[in-house]
């Protein structure tokens, strides 16, 4: 009876790890798709030759936090201008077919790995001879640094609280198994049980208390996972774009092992160190 | 075989149960301790199942100092006790076999050997054809027989029996008692605490009395004394 309320209150507090989980990894995923298109763009002091400038390009390929460098020529960059700015009357732009007002603004694009070290790519670009200008981001990548940090340290605090539910609830169980056996482990103490042998059950009892109250979770999530994925995509595919969630198989290869060893680990742990405060065998 | 050298017990409470107990017992005796309540027999009993320590004094069992004795190294050492009690402490959810096969089980006994030492006890103690029964479903006298069973199913060398007959009829308790020599014929030393003069006298085997913590008397083939202050 009290492992089943053990079952039912364990599963419940996984279940809200694996809500907390699923939200806090789809965020970071969002916020990485959304890094990726975070970039820095430098452009080159006047008159620089086109090996200069590769010679640049090679330098910033080489930096570690970088994970990908876009070359935008004067040209493409003029393209792009006109695209966004004379869509509607391109005859105004064509005034300037022989006479590139961006001549000077060819550029790179720098995308980074993570968006928290562009800072230190700014720092390092200032001090590269022929770079003119530097145009960065500042902005959104605070925001999206300090809300990873937010989301980051909300998480723990919620995981830890989670995990100090679950080993006391645990704990109770065994607390109240040794009660209810008492007479049984006195009489397996005097018969000449080992530690070992009067511990083990209890410890046993965790770890499948541990283990069924994940699985029950864990099999849930999997399924509403899987149908909120299927629904986002059917009724708001307007929003693909910008959410894109984990697909299930990604989420679950690693939901679902810490989500089991959290069980299992939380059940061992919270019996062994009942029935050691509890036996003193 | 159970050697107490000046053994002194006394409880956080301030009560000195033992107050300086010197006393030998050889292999395969049959001794009685008897004394009032608060004499300090049942002290006896815990201080031999290493159930507690001495406050000062020295205990040696089969030549093993308790006092000395690692906490790790005590399920070794109880597996060669047996000990029954007035209450017969069986597993009430669990039937005549299951509670004798629990003991073995404890030491890690193969299947094998439990399917056939325990019909062995059974029979020993007269309860072959009840190895079914829960122990509600037995009289007093039938689960404080197998209680026996179960304190001799891992062939100990000391029997300790705390007040044995303590809950039983006098046709009952004779019954047992005539066991308990059964097995002290055997070679196994049974001590047995008792307050049941009729018993201890009908006897006539080694008595010890105790009176607040200390012997008052310890004779061969003797009866019961009443001691009083």
């Amino acid at each position: 009876m009290f492992s089943l309320a053990s079952i039912a209150t364990m599963s419940a507090c996984i279940f809200l790890f694996g809500i907390f989980f699923c939200v806090v990894e789809n965020f970071q995923h969002m916020v990485r798709e959304m890094e990726k298109s975070v970039a820095v763009t430098v452009f080159f002091d006047e008159g620089l030759s086109q090996e200069q400038i590769d010679a640049i390009g090679s330098q910033i390929r080489a930096r570690t936090e970088v994970s990908d460098v876009v070359f935008v020529t004067a040209e493409e960059a003029w393209d792009e201008y006109k695209e966004i700015y004379f869509e509607e009357a391109p005859e105004l732009a064509e005034g300037f077919e022989d006479d590139n007002p961006l001549a000077n603004e060819a550029h790179y694009e720098i995308y980074l790995k993570n968006v928290e070290s562009q800072d230190d790519l700014v720092t390092w670009l200032e001090s590269v001879d022929g770079i003119r200008r530097i145009n960065e981001s500042a902005q959104v990548a605070d925001i999206l640094t300090n809300f990873n940090m937010l989301v980051g340290y909300i998480s723990i605090a919620v995981i830890l609280l989670l995990l100090c539910v679950s080993v006391f609830l645990i704990s109770n169980t065994v607390t109240i198994g040794i009660a209810v056996r008492k007479e049984e482990i006195a009489i397996m103490k005097l018969i000449g049980a080992t530690n070992g042998f009067v511990k083990a059950p209890f410890v046993v009892e965790g770890i499948i208390i541990g283990l069924i109250g994940a699985s029950i979770p864990l099999a849930l999530l999997y399924f509403l996972y899987t149908k909120l994925i299927n629904f986002m995509g059917d009724k708001f595919n307007i929003l693909t774009g910008l959410l894109q969630f984990l697909p299930v198989g990604e989420m679950f290869r690693i939901l679902l092992p810490v989500g089991l060893a959290l069980g299992v680990g939380i059940g061992f742990f919270g019996s062994f160190f009942t029935i050691r405060k509890h036996l003193r065998v | 075989m159970i050697d107490l050298q000046n053994v002194k017990k006394s409880y956080a409470t301030g009560v000195q149960a033992l107050n300086g107990i010197t006393l030998h017992i050889d292999r395969g005796e049959f001794v009685f301790i008897v004394g009032d309540s608060g004499s300090g027999k049942s002290t006896l009993i815990k201080l031999l199942l290493k159930e507690l320590d001495p406050t000062s004094g020295t205990i040696k069992v089969n030549g093993i100092n308790l006092n000395r004795m690692k906490p790790r190294a005590i399920p070794k050492y109880r597996r060669k006790l047996g000990v029954v009690f007035q209450d017969f402490r069986l597993l009430k959810d669990r039937n005549v076999y299951e509670n004798i096969a629990f003991a073995q089980r404890v030491i890690i006994t193969p299947t094998k050997q439990i399917r056939k030492n325990v019909p062995k006890m059974l029979s020993l103690v007269g309860l072959a054809e009840k190895y079914k029964a829960y122990p509600r479903e037995l009289s007093g006298g039938e689960q404080q027989r197998v209680a026996l069973a179960r304190a001799l199913v891992n062939q100990p060398n000391i029997l300790l029996a705390d007040e044995p007959t303590g809950n039983l009829d006098p046709k009952n308790s004779k019954e047992i008692m005539k066991l308990l020599e059964t097995i002290n014929e055997r070679g196994t030393t049974v001590v047995v605490v008792t307050h049941n003069q009729e018993i201890v006298d009908a006897m006539k085997k080694r008595v010890i009395a105790m009176h607040k913590g200390v012997i008052i008397s310890d004779e061969r083939k003797a009866g019961y004394t009443q001691h009083a202050d």
